[in-house]
This record gives structure tokens, C-alpha cells and sequence, in this order.
């Protein structure tokens, strides 16, 4: 069976990824290599996963989410989610799901600002630590 | 007007039909947006269930009163290998699937009802309502 790909793209130095489908096991799998993928080409420093358009997160996809935050992160990239909707967000809580280490915007635009901020004071910051 | 959903899920595929048809019945029956997202999201989990550990069961929904209140009640049902502590499988961060182990426990938060009835190599059934007009 053809698997959905998830376009994935370039905005200045970041990666923007915006999941319009219901994302199947599979589907969700090839976008999570395609991502690390891109991330390694394009030697991106942020990445924006915006689910504006997800209507359910289930446990199993929230699981994928936190793992793409927590590899794209170990790959020297910072993650900023974007654009959840009010009763994902509740149905998150209630599921008892922690994205740790994931920052969340509410929409494209903040999230944007969000990875300047970030970035910025990471570079600042690149030598110590 | 409202009838009963009773799907066959075998695929990552039916998972979403599931949720989305059990979704569509929930906002039929008048229940709010939170609410709607909530028993879609359970849907979604119970049916994910059944593809992992049982690989083929049945989903069904339909609507229910008791009394005076109405509600939406959705059964998950399979022939798989069953769950041999009930309470474990319920606790938040337990997986044996590599799933992130909040499912059932989660579930079971956001709906008003909920039961499951199971035991080794006697399959799982679940049982989960949401009733209308109650505040969560």
C-alpha cells in the first residue's frame, strides 16, 4: 500500500511540518525518518510540527510526537509544536501525556518567533555548558 | 435518527473509521465539542487495542439511557489473548506494546463509565459511556 508522505518544508533556517491527515501507524513512521532525514540535509535548527488540522491524538500518536521532539532534539535541532486545538489539548491532559522538553506555540507565526528566540540564545549560549 | 455503529477492525486503517464514526454519532446526540473529541479519542484507543493485541475484534456504539439520562456507550470486543492483571493494564506508564502506556487508564478518565471485562485467552471486552449533560 502507497504510504501518505507529509510534505515537509524550508523556511529560512527551519523545517516546518504541518500534519493534515490522520496519521496512520505507517504513515506516521515514514514521516518521522523523512523528517530526521530532512533535518540531517538541511542541517536545520528548528523544526515546527503544527497540528493545526489533528482532530484526535491518541495515545500512540502523542508517543510519536514526543519521539520526533526527542530525536529531532538529539540531533542538535529545537522543536516547537504548533497549532493544537482546544480539545486536543484537553484530551492530552486527560490522557496523562507529557511532551517533555517540547515547547508548543499557538499558531505558525508564534511558533516562528518562538525558534528565533530559542535559537538565538542557544547560539548565544553555544560555548558554555 | 441515530443508530447504532458496529465496525469490524482489523487495520490502523478502521482505527480512524472507528473514531471518526463514533465521533459523527456524538455530535448527532447533542454532545459538546470536548466531549465529542473525547469519546473519539477513547474510540480511537480501544479500537488501536484491538489491532495490536487481539489483531481483529469489533467496535460498536450506540445510544443508551438510564433513566432519565442519555448517553453514548461504546463496546470494544475481541477473541485476543486477553488481559491478565486488569488493574496493571489500567495503571498510567504500564505498555507492553511500546505504546506510551496511558491508553486505558486515560481512557477511563475522560468518559463517565467505564469496565472491562477480561482474562487470559478469553479476549477483552470494554465497555465505556459518556453520558450527555454532565459536567466532566
Amino acid at each position: 500500500m502507497e504510504v501518505t508522505r507529509i510534505p515537509i518544508l524550508q523556511i529560512e533556517n527551519y523545517l516546518v511540518a504541518s500534519i493534515q491527515t490522520a496519521l496512520h501507524d505507517r504513515a506516521a513512521t515514514q514521516f518521522r525518518d523523512d523528517l530526521l532525514e530532512r533535518i540531517y540535509e538541511t542541517k536545520a535548527q528548528g523544526l515546527i510540527l503544527d497540528l493545526t488540522a489533528v482532530d484526535v491524538v491518541d495515545s500512540f500518536l502523542a508517543r510519536l510526537t514526543g519521539d520526533i521532539a526527542e530525536m529531532a532534539g538529539l540531533m542538535g535541532t529545537t522543536v516547537v509544536i504548533t497549532g493544537l486545538q482546544p480539545e486536543v489539548a484537553i484530551t492530552l491532559v486527560e490522557l496523562g501525556v507529557e511532551l517533555k522538553g517540547v515547547t508548543t506555540a499557538l499558531n505558525l507565526e508564534k511558533g516562528i518567533a518562538a525558534l528565533r528566540k530559542m535559537v538565538g540564545k542557544e547560539g548565544a549560549n553555544g560555548t558554555t555548558g | 435518527m441515530t443508530e447504532t455503529i458496529q465496525l469490524r477492525v482489523t487495520t490502523e486503517a478502521d482505527v480512524y473509521v472507528a473514531a471518526h464514526q463514533v465521533k459523527a454519532l456524538a455530535r448527532q446526540m447533542g454532545f459538546n465539542e470536548a466531549d465529542q473529541t473525547r469519546v473519539e479519542t477513547v474510540t480511537s484507543e480501544l479500537a488501536r487495542n484491538i489491532v495490536l493485541y487481539a489483531g481483529e475484534g469489533t467496535v460498536k456504539a450506540q445510544p443508551v439511557t438510564r433513566g432519565r439520562r442519555r448517553g453514548l456507550e461504546i463496546q470494544a470486543l475481541d477473541h485476543g489473548p486477553g488481559i491478565a492483571d486488569i488493574e496493571l493494564a489500567m495503571k498510567d506508564g504500564y505498555t507492553t506494546s511500546g505504546g506510551l502506556g496511558s491508553g486505558l487508564g486515560g481512557a477511563k478518565r475522560m468518559m463517565d463509565e467505564f469496565h472491562i471485562e477480561s482474562a487470559p485467552g478469553q479476549g477483552t471486552k470494554v465497555t465505556a459511556t459518556k453520558w450527555l449533560n454532565t459536567q466532566h
